[in-house]
């Protein structure tokens, strides 16, 4: 096990190069010039052209990525062409506002679509069963701006229980944080609680019928820890992949959502990058990003050796 | 004990009346860097009223007055310009603003290497310190621009002694001489601002702080405020505004933009300017046109809020053209034109629009309108970054593009169709229309430049390389507790003279 | 996990599948929904509606009534027969682009968990890749080198949607290829084609159904903001994904702007997961 784990974090690291190399390229490919757009209005054609020497555009493509390792490396990601921040700056900004979304939309999504896949999967074809299928597929086709911006009407304007949008640092006013990153969380939450829930289902209803279920119920146990021990327990594959993946979806960024309920994270960050052309910027974003999806499929992958026994000998 | 109650609670009404007042404003984007000489966004402009005095500003009437300069007056010759300016103003870093600060402002200006300000100033060819508190500003050549240029970004004064300490990173931590200091800035989240005491008219200024908020979403902005989130939004959405109106605890303020909307056509940026539309193609650009109704536009995508136009600016203000009306819709004139042109059994033409909404919109109703007259009009949706850059390199046949205006009529028009002009995407050339706008910039009176922009429009009609279409309407909705608001056609928020009442 | 047990499959195997997959009442009704908007997007042109691309100043945004039953949109658009002809691109979008994902995400899947190693390594580090570069620069990339069409959004969307079919089926073999029968079926030297479609494939269908099932919506949606970047179905065309984005605008003026693409998206998915799930029931051989 120890041996997997250092094996996988020493392959982390060509990983991530690759990834920036892929993600470079890509970028330089894209059609549009940034420092059209950096140059303002008047587009003057002087400012433009020391602009490009100043930030090395006029520069082979490859010896412009290995200036930006070279920098990474130094831990200097750059600057941002739009704000003239530091890129570090910028995700030491953001990151914590991510996660922070990240974790509370993964909580609802657990707790809702989880149990509403076990009891669905064991009652099924009842009406229990149907009404659970229908509310999760209805979570997954409501499109996220409407229900948050009906979610914003109906609770900030009108009960004005919750505020209507923003981000407040869990730091200054833990409680008002909480409370204003609930509704993007719920919103964000419920869409993925329908991908869990109908694969908790599935793979529920592959082990309830299966042998070892049988056995265990012969053994006199109760339904609850047969269900909840050792079906579960063996349902849990896929559940572990989807999360592991739907995490690291969440920490690249949920655009819409952070659009709709202006929270300063790395979705609108990115979108606002790629379209500004903000080279320095989508690099250092895919690399926090690119780590997240790392540590994840790491930790999915250790989880299948834990919870599979034979993998475990084997 | 009960007195002791009675004045505790007057104590705390009393604590409440003087409670520091914080005004939250709901912005449309999240504004660029923060340094007036590098920024380039129209959003940051917003946020520099409250920050940065300028040399002078303007009224809602397009009237240049005085701000940080208090006189000035143009030679004979239009050759220099005398300034005198403000006694007792200091920089939010203590730093005593005089005529060498000025001085200092407008070489950062112009030599900075970053700065985004050099074509506005190119006719300033030096800044004579004349005493404490006087400058001459000696021109290349006249020009009726220079104080319009002032009022904007290039006349924004920074201090100097942080301008040199900061170098180009002067955006992170912005110190001028407005009503209000920086105090902090996270990205896409807020601009917070807090009163400057020493500012020079501060008993114009009511509030403490100013916190600007970056709200992309227009019915999530307008919900803020009606939630009580914030005081005050920009540019609310014209199909929100018969909510916003229905509210009564909301008010809408209006302004016609000095800016424009309208079609671009390449009629000689490079190779794809050989097509139907392009460099011969005036009898076609003139059948798209007459085969667009304006006034029904305006009324479909933007609820008849925006003014149709055909001018740089729109009818009914001080430079448009009245000898030259926005045109009514006429098929059979446009049929026509395409028949004289020949294209009697119709034509093709490819437009690339930006991908938001509006664009969107606006470019489904011009193609289901231009139909009718046998033009077959394709949408490209291009995202900006691409747009742009294929625009200037002439990869395109005709482009929906915005202007966000300006405040003198030469910013509107000169780059965009004399020959040499800086963003003339459309590669236009025309002697007499360079000759006509090159008049209009050096001559100071406006009847003169009323005259040669007519003259010019006359051309302009008929070529088309722009077909302009509307002029938008800045609309802002703010809390009925927040008096004093003043809207002005620049779209800017000028804080000077606006309350809250409790 | 589920052992498939060959001996049960022998007679007629097709047979018994579709009798299980009849009577399953749910199933049915899937089927039904599918069918539906399948036969809708291919009637579209002989249905006696308006032009989907005509308009009429007068009727902008108007609500539902006998004239225009699902009401007119933001250009005065009919929306039924806006959403008729729009069945055809959003039915597209959903599935070509999960047929494609499936296509390429499973195989590499099977082939990563089965073997394991250097393989998996390779095939696993470009997953990550793949999954770390924003979809938006992925689909500017191939908007300006493919061109706009709605095939090259399919490929777009398809091959953003591959990561998440990758990591699944590499998940369950990972797991499966341990068990008892697929060992004893090594053991008694079964050829490794046998093994993995015999015994890995069958246990690996359940989660990519699910999976695949749910993709449809995603893509559907994924579809309308391609078309912003100039991807995907082009103005005048309608796609369900794009009506829904632009009703985003109109929320409060026009509810039902967003309503019935709304309302279709979640029918065919519906329809989908139940057939989904009548398939996941029919192919179990325990189930009887």
């Amino acid at each position: 096990m120890l041996a997997f784990f250092l094996r996988r974090v020493a392959i982390a690291i060509p990983t991530i190069l690759l990834i920036s190399v892929f993600v470079f390229a890509l970028q330089k490919l894209l059609p549009g010039d940034p420092l059209l757009v950096l140059a303002g209005e008047e587009r003057d054609p002087e400012v433009l052209e020391f602009l490009r020497e100043k930030y090395r555009l006029n520069d082979p493509i490859p010896i412009q990525y290995l200036t930006w390792i070279g920098n990474a490396l130094t831990g200097d990601l750059g600057t941002s062409f739009r704000t003239n921040q530091p890129v570090t700056q910028l995700i030491a900004q953001k990151l914590p506002v991510t996660l922070q979304l990240a974790v509370m939309s993964l909580i609802f999504a657990i707790a809702i679509g989880i149990p509403a896949g076990i009891v669905s999967a064991y009652r099924k074809g009842t009406v229990t069963d149907y009404i659970a299928n229908v509310v999760a597929l209805s979570g997954l086709s409501i499109p996220n701006f409407w229900l948050g911006i009906m979610l914003i009407l109906l609770v900030s304007v009108k009960w004005q229980l919750l505020p209507a949008s923003g981000y407040v640092p869990p730091g200054e006013d833990f409680w008002l944080s909480i409370k204003t990153m609930l509704m993007p969380a719920f919103v964000l939450g419920t869409a993925l609680a329908a991908t869990l829930m109908r694969h908790t289902r599935s793979a529920m209803l592959g082990v309830l019928t299966s042998d070892y279920v049988r056995t265990a119920r012969a053994k006199g146990l109760s339904e609850r820890k047969v269900v909840l021990k050792h079906a579960f327990r063996n349902a849990l594959t896929p559940i572990v992949t989807l999360t592991a993946l739907l995490f690291g979806e969440l920490i690249a960024g949920a655009v819409l959502t952070e659009q709709i309920f202006t929270i300063p994270g790395f979705g609108k960050l990115v979108v606002d990058a790629v379209f500004n052309r903000d080279y320095a910027v989508v690099q250092g974003i895919v690399l926090v990003t690119a780590v997240g999806f790392i540590v994840m499929n790491l930790l999915a992958d250790m989880a299948y050796f834990l919870l599979n026994p034979r993998l475990r000998s084997a | 004990m009960k007195y002791l109650t009675l004045t505790t609670a007057a104590l705390a009404l009393m604590a409440t009346g003087a409670m520091a007042q914080d005004l939250r404003i709901g912005l449309q984007e999240d504004p660029d860097v923060l340094d007036p000489d590098q920024s380039r966004t129209f959003v940051g402009r917003i946020v520099y009223t409250a920050l940065c005095d300028k040399l002078v500003d303007i009224t809602p009437d397009l009237e240049i007055i005085p701000q940080l300069a208090t006189e000035w007056t143009v030679a004979e010759d239009g050759m220099s310009i005398d300034m005198t300016l403000r006694e007792g103003v200091v920089f939010h870093d203590g730093t005593p603003f005089n005529a060498q600060a000025a001085a200092d402002n407008i070489s950062r200006s112009q030599t900075l290497e970053e700065s985004r300000r050099k074509s506005e100033l190119a006719s300033i060819a030096s800044v004579e310190v004349t005493g404490d508190y006087t400058l001459t500003l000696n021109l290349t050549a006249p020009d009726a621009t220079v104080m319009a240029q002032l009022a904007d970004r290039a006349g924004m004064m920074i201090s100097p002694t942080a301008a040199t300490e900061a170098g180009t990173d002067f955006g992170a931590n912005p110190i001028c001489s407005g009503p209000f200091r920086f105090v902090e800035r996270i990205a896409q989240d807020r601009i917070v601002l807090e009163k400057f005491a020493d500012y020079w008219n501060a008993e114009a200024i009511n509030f403490d702080t100013v916190t600007y908020l970056p709200i992309p979403d227009t019915t999530v902005r307008l919900a803020n405020l009606q939630s009580g989130d914030l005081d005050m939004i920009e540019r609310l959405s014209a199909t929100d505004l018969a909510q916003a109106e229905a509210d009564e605890d909301i008010i809408v303020e209006r302004a016609t933009s000095l800016g424009y909307d309208g079609m671009t056509f390449n009629v000689g940026n490079g190779d794809r300017a050989d097509n139907p539309f392009g460099t011969d193609g005036k009898l076609l650009r003139q059948a798209l046109s007459l085969s667009i109704d304006r006034q029904a536009l305006s009324q479909v995508v933007f609820d008849g809020v925006t003014t149709p136009g055909n001018q740089q600016y729109s009818p009914g203000s001080n430079f448009y053209a009245a000898a030259y009306p926005v045109p009514t819709r006429d098929i059979e004139a446009a049929k026509a034109l395409l028949a004289e042109a020949g294209f009697a059994d119709g034509v093709d033409i490819e437009v690339q629009a930006p991908n938001d909404t509006d664009s969107q919109q606006v470019m489904q109703v011009i193609q289901a309108m231009v139909a009718e007259a046998g033009i077959n009009l394709t949408i490209t949706s291009k995202e900006f970054a691409t747009m742009l850059a294929d625009q200037s390199a002439g990869s395109y046949t005709a482009s929906l593009v915005g202007w966000s205006g300006r405040v003198d009529p030469d910013g509107n028009i000169h780059q965009f169709v004399t020959t040499d002009g800086g963003i003339n995407d459309s590669g236009y050339s025309n002697a007499e229309v360079d000759r006509l706008l090159n008049a209009a910039r050096q001559t100071n009176d406006t009847a003169e430049r009323k005259a040669l922009y007519a003259e010019a429009q006359s051309i302009l009609s008929e070529d088309l390389p722009i077909v302009y279409l509307w002029h938008d309407t800045w609309l802002w909705a703010l809390d009925s507790a927040i008096e004093g608001f003043v809207p002005y056609p620049d779209g800017m928020i000028r804080l000077k003279g606006v309350s809250k009442s409790e | 996990m589920v052992a498939a047990d060959p001996a049960l499959d022998l007679p007629k195997p097709e047979n018994r599948v579709w009798k299980k997959f009849r009577s399953h009442k749910s199933a049915m009704l899937g089927g039904i929904l599918v069918v539906f908007f399948v036969a809708i997007a291919l009637l579209a042109p002989i249905l006696p509606i308006p032009d989907p691309a005509a308009t009429d100043w007068s009727l902008v945004r108007k609500a539902p009534s006998a004239a225009h039953w699902m009401g007119t949109d933001e250009i005065g658009r009919d929306m039924l027969s806006r959403m008729i002809w729009g069945a055809q691109a959003s039915l597209l979008a959903g599935v070509i682009s999960v047929g494609i994902a499936v296509a390429i995400g499973v195989p590499l899947g099977v082939v990563a968990g089965y073997f394991g190693g250097w393989t998996d390594a390779v095939i696993s580090r470009c997953t990550e890749a793949l999954l770390a570069a924003p979809f938006l620069i992925l689909a500017i990339a191939l908007a300006a080198f493919l061109g706009p069409s709605l095939t090259n959004a399919m490929i777009a969307i398809g091959i953003s949607a591959t990561p998440v079919f990758i990591r699944l089926t590499r998940g369950q073999v990972i797991n499966i290829k341990v068990e008892d029968y697929v060992d004893s079926a090594r053991a008694i030297g079964l050829p490794t084609r046998l093994i993995l479609s015999r015994y890995i494939l069958p246990n690996v269908l359940p989660p990519i159904l699910v999976q695949a099932t749910l993709t449809i919506a995603t893509a559907i949606i994924a579809e309308a903001s391609l078309s912003f970047l100039g991807l995907g179905q082009q103005p005048p065309a309608p796609s369900w994904g794009s009506m829904l984005n632009t009703a985003k605008n109109f929320l409060n003026q026009a509810p039902w702007m967003a309503l019935w693409p709304g309302i279709s998206i979640f029918l065919v998915v519906l329809g989908f997961n139940l057939l989904g799930d009548g398939l996941r029931d029919a192919l179990d051989p325990r189930e009887h």
